[in-house]
């Protein structure tokens, strides 16, 4: 019996074998069981693999991704263009928003640069402060035409701070800011979305040293900044969509 | 240009983008990113040929430019909650999570090779194509993974219905 190449005993499990070609292997594995050994434990890693990534299948697809059109490429450009140019420049590369239904990967690159933006500040992180928060609410509800809420984050340690208006490709954009004992900020970016109304699932971006998660919500899009740790990040991005939708 | 065409695809290349990233939302992200591409390429796809290994090119240079960019390999910082939900055992759970826990120790290029021959069962040739890359590199690295996760998953006594008493 000639020896059989390692990557002939893989096509044994692999499939797509001539009658022959199996009758030959199996008459090696009969006599070499080290190898025999070998191929019932790769076969095992075959099926766990499968039985851990074939629910995937499953799921229903999220929105985002069957929303995705061609062309929507062009937001890279414009991404890349307004870090390049700075929000100053912003104008000139605003139509390449108006690329129809954009994906809202830009949602957390806009998100993201707001937090870069606004939460080193120290004298003036808000134009609102906390202090008159029915003010600040009642303000930037009537800019973004909707009815905002400022989630109560307290009991995960993190206190209002205040909140802003800024403005966005969409118009009008509403930025909440949080801080915890420590000094450390989140940001919650709302802002209106172009197109029909849709839901996504959660989505997460990691812009530089900031962490995002942000989502779709009817017509309006909701990210949220802070440069702590995803699974940190995670757990107050639940609390706040739970609290917007009770 | 046929949308369904793409849009069938759509559970294959997640399932994929799953399990070779971990996360649920980068591994999403990693989708979109893909369709994305595909939409504005779809002129350069030959009709007739295989749309699925297409999108798994595509997809596999999206990962790559992304894992060199943005550092895809997070995920292997944190100990992830079981990123998909299973119907099993506790003792099947378990195996399973210390299979993944196994999977995520590869290096990338290995745990690519393994996903699409064992989870997305593309024929060897078809691998060599998808990541452009020689078949017999494509064996080796499918041999290296295959017993690095049996002496891994071995050692570390993880096979809970083997343990004797």
């Amino acid at each position: 019996m000639k020896p059989l190449a390692e990557a002939e005993l893989h096509t044994y499990i692999d499939g797509a074998l001539s009658e022959g070609a199996r009758a030959e292997i199996e008459a090696w594995l009969a006599s070499h069981p080290e190898d025999a050994e070998r191929l019932r434990a790769y076969a095992e890693q075959n099926a766990l693999l499968r039985s851990l990534y074939n629910p995937v299948l499953d799921e229903p697809v999220p929105a985002a991704l069957l929303a995705v059109r061609p062309h929507a490429g062009l937001r890279y450009a414009a991404a890349a263009a307004i870090f390049a140019l700075g929000i100053g420049l912003g104008w000139i590369v605003r139509g390449m928003f108006n690329t129809p239904q954009m994906p809202p990967v830009s949602l957390a690159r806009l998100a993201a640069t707001a937090h870069v933006v606004y939460s080193p500040e120290v004298r003036h992180p808000v134009e609102v402060p906390a202090g008159e928060e029915e003010h600040l609410v009642n303000w930037l509800s009537k800019r973004l035409g909707t009815t905002l809420k400022a989630p109560k984050l307290a009991p995960l340690g993190y206190e209002l701070v205040g909140g802003r208006l800024l403005s966005g490709p969409q118009g009008p954009v509403a930025q909440f800011m949080y801080q915890d004992t420590r000094g450390q900020r989140l940001t919650l970016y709302v802002s209106r979305q172009r197109g029909e109304p849709r839901d996504t699932a959660f989505r997460f971006s990691q812009e530089d040293r900031v962490s995002v998660f942000y989502w779709v919500d009817g017509n309006f899009g909701y990210a949220l900044s802070g440069e702590i740790r995803k699974e940190q990040l995670l757990q107050v991005a639940e609390v706040v969509y739970k609290q917007l939708n009770p | 240009m046929d949308r369904r065409l793409i849009i069938e695809h759509i559970p294959r290349l997640r399932r994929y983008a799953r399990a070779l990233v971990g996360d649920r939302y980068v591994a999403d992200d990693l989708v979109q990113d893909t369709l994305e591409r595909a939409w504005n390429k779809f002129y350069l796809w030959r009709p007739g040929s295989d749309l699925r290994a297409w999108l798994f090119t595509i997809m596999h240079n999206v990962f790559v430019n992304q894992a060199r960019r943005r550092r895809y390999e997070i995920e292997q910082a944190m100990e992830e909650v079981p990123a998909v939900s299973v119907r099993a055992t506790q003792s099947e759970q378990l195996e399973l999570q210390d299979v993944d826990r196994v999977l995520r120790s590869l290096s990338p290029e290995q745990r690519e090779v393994v996903l699409l021959v064992a989870v997305e069962q593309l024929t060897y040739e078809e691998v060599s194509g998808a990541l452009d890359i020689p078949i017999g590199t494509v064996m080796s690295r499918l041999s290296r993974a295959r017993e690095r996760m049996r002496q891994l998953l071995g050692a570390q006594g993880v096979m809970p219905l083997k343990v004797v008493k």
